[in-house]
């Protein structure tokens, strides 16, 4: 339905996207005890620990191979070394997570092959696990990099299993895309276990960047799922991927391990829900709940009573091509117009987002068109706040980074109950602009001279 | 990139810095950069510390050359105040793709650059290189002087790729490239014997605005302020200046210098946080002036300007002193000059149980000894774990620090205060420490403390997750000192010099190797104290150390 475009600028001004190897960290700190080490220069880890802290509020452990100038031409095998050492001797991880950046990249580092040499030098990190991932800056974005690192676990981490073998029938993978928030995953993790299912995540940003006092000290990830639970995977009878990034990390399960997949591609919704629910009842053979019975009602309740001001807004957002699929769709269906819609990268799901056209391009095209088409409503990460304002219009922060305000680890929109908040906080947004900047005044509706035109009244 | 490295041959040969003055020439030649550890820094880079030096330009467009990565992930992230322009605040990057790689991003940067002017027409573009185009080859500077004549407008290259160095050499990378480019272009309209320039500030929050109107009552005109603020046409004349002041930050002090060796502005090094050091800083800039032609009268209105402002600020902060009687404060700064904000926290009645000097001087230790006593609490290198437990223990009740190691401070339930770059307030000039005072009242006294430190109702009180953080380190401890190995080990794991991470352990051995006995001898075998020579201090005492039981034996 959509038509993708590309930007056709040589100057990309106020980006949408950020780089691909942090993407791949953030999947690692989805780990327990996991040190996520970018190969790069020390100024590309330095930029992705402070974005990570800006939106989390919290500690982040992230490290770097710290490459100079004279390590990058001469390739980066003694610092891939030293730096796996010196994470493994001082801070004790569980895993390392090695994620290329665009210096290395360009040198054409085989990190692959500097791994296989390290583990023959040091016989004791022979089984250590140690995950690597190519994930160029000058390719791809943020949703790229979780993508492939989190198939990537999967293929390294998950102990093969006979694809006829005896499985558990509560246990279930999840591989949620990076567009869900910690919050997101406490919400699914409660609904799985409503239907009597043993969810476990792949990763599991919930267990570590949720906000939570840690017991004890440790330079690594706390909590996320561990490297031995990783490894048992393959024994569960389903694998929930959630957003179309995650097909192949699904894939890549069922191939090692024969585990059959449901990939749900949004979860933002009633009817999305609907099917969520119904197949969770599904495999788990038990009735739904009456508590989610409950949340449709509100669901729908809201949706009632919120199509007044969402309907025929007219809506500008800027996302990662998952979340963009996800928050569009959920609001097309409330009866709002997706006017504008800009993305970072390509994906399978853009053509269906529910508009004319998506472009890949950045937060000063998004905030153009927004002005040529008078949208209502912005809706992309904290970036885009300096466009609101110009703008002068509404603006909902979704996505990463959120820094400007708090929450941002707790943010929903999955789920029955999640749709119901997120369909209100878009709702009284609207509401409490129309209040401040759009009072009828008595010109509203005065009619002009020639007394044809009506100057139309101010529905915003 | 030769030029590039003759410039940062250049920047290391800086004969301002006083860091730089106890190296001989081969070292010097080395300079600052320090061997980074993989697996075990996070710093910034030179592109990063170049960025933050010029972004505070404010009219400007400041374009970034280089894949997404750059900044696609840091724009946006420092709070730089702006009276005018927000151009400043848009982020422009070529964001390189693949093709550009490979066959070189040179054309795309041009046409950025053409986009960037037909859009937002700023008066000058300021273009920074990164890694991967430095890589492969990419000729900013050929670029930028083809386009400024093309366009007639400045396009000014800033050579800051991040391998080349850390933070603090892209700071200076940056101010070469405003005296190679920018500084002397244009003229002032007129000039006045009261004009200056502020150097090394960047208006973080704001904060210089704490300053700025009593220097507006003297009638001292800030001819530029590089960068906080600043203006490119105020920076392109700024070389008309009678006078300058470096804020205390050594970021830019290759600017300072040779402002003064090519037009003659004398410069000093001053700073306005604390009360006592704003007093200086403003005598200063008076003498200067007065020493450059403005008339002998301006001190005396100095003077009277500082009175009332001290007199002001230290009614202020008296009234805060009976809520702070008995309240210790933990001070974990880059050590560079913490000391200017100690005396106005003694003043208030604080009492300074520990101090951070881990990049301090001798000097700077001795100025902290004079205000805390001999036995001042100086931190070398304290790891979160024992600033947990410093805090736990409640030998301090909140901790000023940087926003890294904030978040020991508030999972250990304890107040803490940003008084780093990151900080949303300003604690500038005689209101600003009146502001420090406030805050740190606000949070010692927040009634949220008491609650988050009882445990839950169901929880025992001795297995809460504070009791079982701390049990856990005491174990550890307990059994290292159980230990006689592990002991040693550890004793001997101490660093000493943290530029180059030298330990205790490597200069204890190359003293007994070779029979060392002073401090260049150590930094022969070691390569201790071939950086930043902070840890003179700590080497001196390892030899005083190791001689005292050797004098011993030959009795
Ligand atoms: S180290 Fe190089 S590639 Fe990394 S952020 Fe800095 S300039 Fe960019």
């Amino acid at each position: 339905m959509a038509i993708v475009t590309t930007s056709k600028k040589a100057c990309s001004v106020n980006p949408l996207k950020m780089s691909q190897p942090i993407g791949g960290s953030f999947a690692f700190m989805g780990l327990r005890g996991a040190m996520p080490l970018l190969h790069g220069s020390q100024g590309c880890t330095s930029f992705g620990l402070t974005l990570f802290v800006r939106h989390f509020k919290e500690a982040v452990p992230m490290q770097t191979t710290a490459m100079s100038e004279v390590a990058t031409v001469l390739g980066g095998y003694e610092n891939v070394e030293q730096a796996i050492l010196n994470i493994y001797n001082r801070t004790k991880p569980e895993i390392i997570g090695i994620n290329s950046t665009g210096v290395t990249e360009t040198k054409g580092d085989d990190v692959e092959g500097f791994i296989r040499l390290i583990r023959q030098k040091h016989p004791h990190l022979e089984k250590f696990p140690l995950v690597y991932v190519a994930t160029p800056d000058f390719k791809d974005a943020f949703q790229d990099g979780w993508e492939k690192t989190v198939a990537r676990m999967v293929e390294v981490l998950v102990d093969p299993v006979e694809a006829a073998a005896v499985r558990d029938p509560a246990r279930v993978n999840v591989l949620p895309g990076c567009h869900l928030t910690p919050g997101d995953l406490d919400e699914l993790r409660t609904i799985f276990e409503d239907f009597g299912l043993k969810p476990a995540f792949l990763p599991d940003l919930a267990g570590s960047l949720d906000g939570h006092i840690p017991d004890e000290f440790t330079p690594t990830t706390i909590g996320g799922i561990g490297v031995d639970e990783i490894a048992t995977m393959g024994q569960a009878a389903w694998t929930i991927a959630i957003g179309a990034q995650m097909q192949r990390a699904a894939e890549a399960m069922q191939k090692r391990a024969g585990v059959p997949f449901r990939l749900f591609e949004r979860l933002c919704g009633l009817i999305p829900n609907d099917e969520f629910i119904a197949f969770l009842s599904e495999i788990s053979g038990r009735p739904v709940p009456a508590k989610y019975r409950r949340q449709r009602g509100q669901l729908a309740d809201a949706m009632l009573d919120a199509h007044f001001h969402i309907g025929g807004r007219k809506l500008a957002i800027g996302a990662e091509p998952d979340l963009l699929f996800d928050l569009s769709s959920m609001l097309h269906e409330m009866g709002a117009e997706v006017a504008v819609a800009v993305t970072t990268t390509v994906s399978p799901v853009l053509e269906r987002v529910r508009t004319q056209e998506v472009l890949i391009g950045d937060l000063e095209d998004l905030e153009e068109l927004a002005k040529a088409r008078d949208c209502d409503l912005l809706i992309t990460h904290s970036h885009g706040r300096q466009a609101a304002s110009r703008l002068k219009i509404p603006f909902y922060r979704a996505g990463f980074p959120m820094f400007d305000r708090l929450c941002a680890g707790h943010q929903l929109s999955v789920g029955y109950r999640g749709t119901r908040d997120l369909i209100f906080d878009l709702a009284n947004l609207v509401i409490a602009d129309r209040e401040a900047n759009h009072q009828p005044t008595p010109d509203t509706w005065r009619t002009t001279d020639s007394g044809l035109q009506v100057v139309p009244p101010q529905l915003h | 990139m030769s030029s590039l490295s003759a410039t940062i041959q250049d920047v290391f040969n800086e004969p301002g810095c006083g860091k730089n003055a106890n190296k001989t020439e081969a070292e010097r030649k080395k300079g600052c950069t320090k061997q980074l550890q993989p697996g075990g820094a996070a710093g910034g880079c030179a592109f990063d510390g170049a960025k933050i030096a010029l972004q505070p330009f404010t009219d400007v467009a400041h374009l970034v050359h280089g894949p997404i990565a750059c900044e696609g992930n840091s724009w946006d992230n420092r709070g730089s105040a702006s009276s005018g322009s927000d151009l400043w605040r848009r982020s422009f990057t070529t964001d390189m793709n693949e093709t550009d790689i490979v066959f070189g991003g040179e054309k795309r940067l041009y046409k950025a650059i053409k986009e960037v002017i037909d859009k937002y027409d700023p008066p000058a573009i300021f273009v920074y290189q990164t890694c991967v185009p430095a890589m492969i080859g990419d000729d900013i500077n050929a670029v930028c002087k083809a386009a400024a004549t093309k366009f007639g407008k400045p396009v000014i290259p800033v050579n800051s790729p991040g391998f080349v160095g850390p933070k603090n050499l892209g700071n200076k990378l940056a101010g070469e490239a405003l005296l190679e480019h920018v500084i002397g272009t244009e003229e002032p309209d007129y000039t006045t014997p009261y004009d200056i320039n502020i150097i090394g500030e960047y208006n973080l929050s704001g904060e210089f605005w704490q300053i700025k109107p009593l220097l507006d009552e003297l009638g001292i005109r800030i001819l530029s302020c590089i960068s906080g603020d600043g203006k490119y046409r105020e920076l392109a004349y700024s070389h008309r200046a009678k006078a300058a002041m470096m804020v205390c930050s050594k970021a830019m002090i290759n600017v300072a210098r040779k402002m003064e060796e090519r037009y003659g502005i004398p410069y000093f090094e001053g700073s306005f946080y604390g009360i006592q050091d704003s007093s200086d800083s403003l005598r200063e800039i008076a003498r200067l002036l007065i020493e450059r032609g403005a008339p002998a009268e301006l001190m005396d209105r100095t003077e009277a300007v500082i009175a009332r402002e001290e007199a002001k600020a230290w009614a202020a902060i008296e009234r805060f002193k009976p809520r702070f009687k008995d309240k210790k404060v933990l001070l974990i700064t880059g050590g560079v000059k913490s000391w200017s904000v100690v005396a106005a926290l003694q003043e208030a009645g604080l009492e300074i149980v520990g101090t951070s000097v881990k990049k301090s001087t001798k000097e700077d230790k001795e100025r902290i000894k004079e205000l805390m006593g001999q036995d001042a609490h100086m931190i070398e290198d304290m790891t979160p774990r024992e600033m947990y437990k410093m805090l736990k223990d409640a030998r301090a009740d909140i901790m000023l620090s940087g926003g890294k190691s904030q978040f020991v401070a508030l999972k250990a339930a304890m107040p803490w205060l940003d008084i780093n770059q990151e900080r949303c307030h300003g604690y500038m000039g005689y209101i600003g420490m009146v502001k420090l005072m406030e805050e740190i009242e606000k949070a010692l006294y927040n009634p949220m403390w008491a609650q988050l430190r009882k445990p839950a109702p169901w929880d025992d009180a001795g297995v809460n997750w504070q009791s079982k953080a701390m049990a856990q380190m005491d174990a550890q401890a307990a059994e290292i000192a159980a230990d006689p190995v592990r002991a040693e080990e550890a004793r001997r794991a101490r660093k000493i010099c943290f530029c180059k991470t030298v330990d205790l352990g490597t200069v204890e051995d190359a003293i007994a190797a070779h029979g060392l006995s002073t401090v260049d001898g150590v930094k022969e075998h070691t390569n201790a104290s071939g950086g930043c020579g902070a840890c003179k201090g700590r080497i001196e005492d390892v030899l005083a150390a190791r001689s005292a039981p050797m004098l011993q034996a030959a009795e």
